[in-house]
């Protein structure tokens, strides 16, 4: 302690600066002898084992390294965001297969946190009823493994009935055991012009909810609605662009248009949602406990009402103590999503681990597994960070 | 950890009227939820107990519109429970999961932490693992053949309490001065906190039979468990570095001042107090070591849910995957939930104490 406090002091005229030396020394802290014969074991340890790995590939007669990654991979994935085909290098496929799993684990952060902050309020509902069964969701989903709830969730979008009976809901929605189909939106004109209104909406969305860092200002999720809404419209009209949803319909042995999920990609994404949102409850119920009582009281007798009161002093300082959790859980999240294997969705550890299985280059395989994760991680962290630092405490932030 | 902490509420008539019918808008929501509770449960309902097949062989429950076969978790019992442990020497592993279960039970009581406790959990786990493995009592048994609840305990305990010491390491070393120490242990915990659990099962599997000479660590358990270790200790470092966070300096200074060095101060001031606050948390890391142990199941090991998954394809009974994957989340169930609740009792009385 008192050496860092040392390393940080500003050295008064008189005083001579310590010599370079000395300041490695510092730098490095107490016996750096003992460190430096820590590093050279950790190190020869290393050293033995990758040596070992060597060997051991030499004598099964693979070549160390990342060439494989230019040949043809000749296997094929189920789903994927790009056009891929088993005549693709293994590079494509590995690509697909991380698309896979950042997809899901988009959509999965996303959608869960809607849920699960709707089943944290729903904990802390007056009404007896709704707690307890928020509470009773949330005590299942918590204290089964997930890889069991997964098994669950594959079995039972496996065994839905063929796409001729399919379960038909209003609005286009169809359940069979061939995926998911949902509506689709289908954007229709000059082709150059597209992708404009989405981008314009965006766009408004992006201005609105910037203004206050540039211009003080506050905004409002309705006020962020309306503009992205009527950007979006207004785009349309001017180049000339219309939206049409496409209904999924039945069709000879298949439901035809529409969008469609895979089994295996719903299985996976509905069970890390219902899996995480149980978490992200507690978190979000935690969180706006840990507001004190006396908040509600001064504010209620400013009289303020109860939706004001939640959404002007209660949540902002419940969200201090609900980011860095909420970080950690979506971290949870992107990891979880590999259990995908498990299950037969092609995210990147499953094409990872068939790519290892067909060229044996199973240390390549799982340093590029690894490599990605912790890539991800720290992606998803960095931007949590930045948001962490918007809603903290001033004077914390000022430190 | 305060995240699991639940105030129940008392069911008196009083509060039950309040909480339910207060006001209009509130029995509306009442009678809501009620209504689509309803709905979604009657189906479940009809197929669990209602249409369910409670005794009997495959072809009853073969049955067009019955619901849930129970007469096959009947049948499979002993297999999910203990996985292909020959059937004559299953007395082994339920004695292990007997001899485990008491054990939970005494040591859950505070009053018991005393040295004596480390020293019976320091022999019973190699006891367990010896009386499973046949090594004292002959006929052996290769750790393939292990299998269901047994493996489950065992993994996660031996996970645990193996992992402990090197969490303590790590986590003094990432609060040590010493730049290299805390630079090493900083990179490996985070990088096997960055990492799935699959990825250090896949090490485990592929890469470490390649690292080590060709007939060291054949047993694929063994591998398992020791990834698995890694990976706890680094999640267990996280958990005492926030207990030893939570030790005011003054109290490292005045070990200092008495004269005491860095290993007594340790041992006998910071550690005492920090591993005391952090043990509801650590019971809460516990349940999640017991919940990640089934992605064993996903390299081939026959733990609890792997055992319930083989079951369901038995020639005889073949494709009862809902009726066996319940059964197992039941038994996860009632572990983890009994151990959540130990943990939120736990915390209270420790806070009372202090």
């Amino acid at each position: 302690m008192l050496l860092r406090i040392a390393s940080r002091k500003r050295y008064e005229p008189g005083f001579s600066k310590p010599g370079s030396w000395a300041s490695a020394r510092q730098w490095l802290g107490p016996s750096p002898f003992l460190q430096a014969a820590f590093l050279f074991v950790v190190l020869a340890v290393c050293w033995y084992l990758g040596n070992n790995v060597v060997e051991t590939m030499q004598r099964l007669g693979l070549k160390l390294g990342f060439g494989f990654l230019s040949q043809r991979a000749n296997f094929e994935i189920g789903e994927s965001l790009i056009a891929y085909s088993s005549s693709d290098t293994y590079a494509r496929a590995l690509l697909a297969g991380l698309l896979n799993t950042i997809n899901v684990a988009f959509f999965g952060c996303v959608i869960a946190t809607v849920c699960g902050v709707m089943l944290g309020i729903a904990r802390l509902s007056g009404n007896l009823v709704l707690a307890s069964v928020a509470r009773a969701y949330v005590e299942i989903f918590r204290n089964t493994p997930l890889l069991l709830q997964l098994f669950l969730w594959s079995a039972i979008f496996h065994s839905l009935p063929a796409p001729r009976r399919a379960i038909e809901f209003s609005g286009g929605f169809f359940l069979s055991n061939r995926g998911i189909f949902i509506p689709r939106l289908i954007f229709d004109g000059p082709s150059v012009f597209i992708w404009l209104p989405l981008a314009a909406a965006a766009a408004g969305v992006t201005i609105i909810a910037t203004r206050r860092r540039f211009f003080g200002q506050r905004f409002y999720a309705t006020r962020i609605l309306v503009l992205s809404v009527a950007m979006f419209v207004a785009v349309c009209w001017a180049t000339g662009v219309s939206v049409s949803a496409e209904l999924p319909a039945r069709g000879g042995f298949n439901i035809s248009g529409g969008l469609s999920l895979t089994p295996e990609f719903a299985g996976l994404l509905t069970g890390l949602v219902f899996n995480a949102a149980a978490t992200i409850a507690e978190i979000v119920r935690s969180g706006i406990q840990s507001v004190g009582n006396g908040q509600w009281e001064a504010a209620r007798a400013l009289g303020l009402r109860p939706g004001h009161i939640m959404r002007l002093i209660v949540l902002p300082q419940a969200l201090r103590v609900i980011t860095p959790l909420m970080t950690s859980n979506y971290l949870d999240l992107t990891k979880n999503s590999s259990l995908a294997v498990a299950i037969g969705f092609p995210d990147l550890v499953s094409v990872a681990n068939t790519t290892a299985n067909t060229t044996g280059q199973t240390l390549e395989a799982i340093t590029i597994i690894a490599a990605a994760y912790l890539t991800l991680n720290l992606a998803v962290s960095v931007l949590m960070n930045l948001y962490n630092r918007r809603i903290m405490l001033r004077e914390e932030r000022r430190r | 950890m305060s995240e699991l902490q639940i105030v129940l509420p008392r069911f008196r008539r009083r509060n039950l009227a309040a909480g339910l019918f207060d006001s209009r808008l509130n029995g509306l929501l009442t009678l809501a939820c009620l209504a689509v509770a309803v709905w979604m449960f009657m189906p479940l309902w009809r197929w669990a107990v209602n249409d369910a097949v409670w005794t009997g062989l495959a072809p009853d429950c073969g049955v067009d519109g019955a619901g849930a076969c129970w007469a096959f978790i009947g049948a499979k019992f002993r297999f999910i429970i203990f996985g292909f442990y020959p059937p004559a020497l299953q007395w082994r592993p339920a004695l292990v999961i007997l001899g485990i279960t008491i054990l939970l039970f005494v040591s859950a009581r505070p009053q018991s932490w005393r040295k004596w406790l480390l020293l019976l959990w320091l022999a019973a786990i190699p006891l367990c693992w010896l009386l499973m493995a046949g090594t004292l009592l002959p006929p052996k048994v290769p750790t393939n053949q292990w299998g269901g609840l047994p493996i489950t305990l065992l993994v996660s305990l031996i996970g645990l309490a193996t992992a402990f010491p090197i969490a303590l390491l790590l986590a003094l070393a990432r609060r040590s001065e010493m730049r290299i120490l805390r630079t090493i242990a900083v990179l490996f915990i985070e990088c096997l906190r960055g990492v799935p659990l699959i990825a250090v099962l896949y090490v485990a599997m592929l890469i470490v039979p390649m690292a080590l000479p060709a007939d060291a660590l054949t047993d694929k358990l063994l591998r398992a468990q020791i990834g698995i270790t890694l990976f706890v200790s680094a999640y267990l470092a996280e958990v005492i570095r926030a207990g030893l966070q939570s030790i005011p300096a003054g109290q490292t200074e005045a070990a200092y001042s008495l004269g005491l060095g860095y290993w007594r101060t340790v041992q006998l001031v910071v550690l005492p107090q920090a591993l005391r606050i952090v043990i509801p948390a650590m019971v809460n890391l516990a349940i999640g070591i017991l919940l990640n142990t089934s992605l064993l199941t996903v390299i081939g090991i026959s733990d609890l849910l792997n055992a319930a998954k083989t079951a369901a394809t038995d020639p005889n009974w073949l494709g009862f995957h809902s009726e066996a994957f319940v059964f197992a989340a039941c038994v996860y169930f009632a572990i983890s939930f009994g151990a959540s609740r130990y943990s939120i009792w736990l915390e209270a009385k420790l806070q009372a104490r202090t």
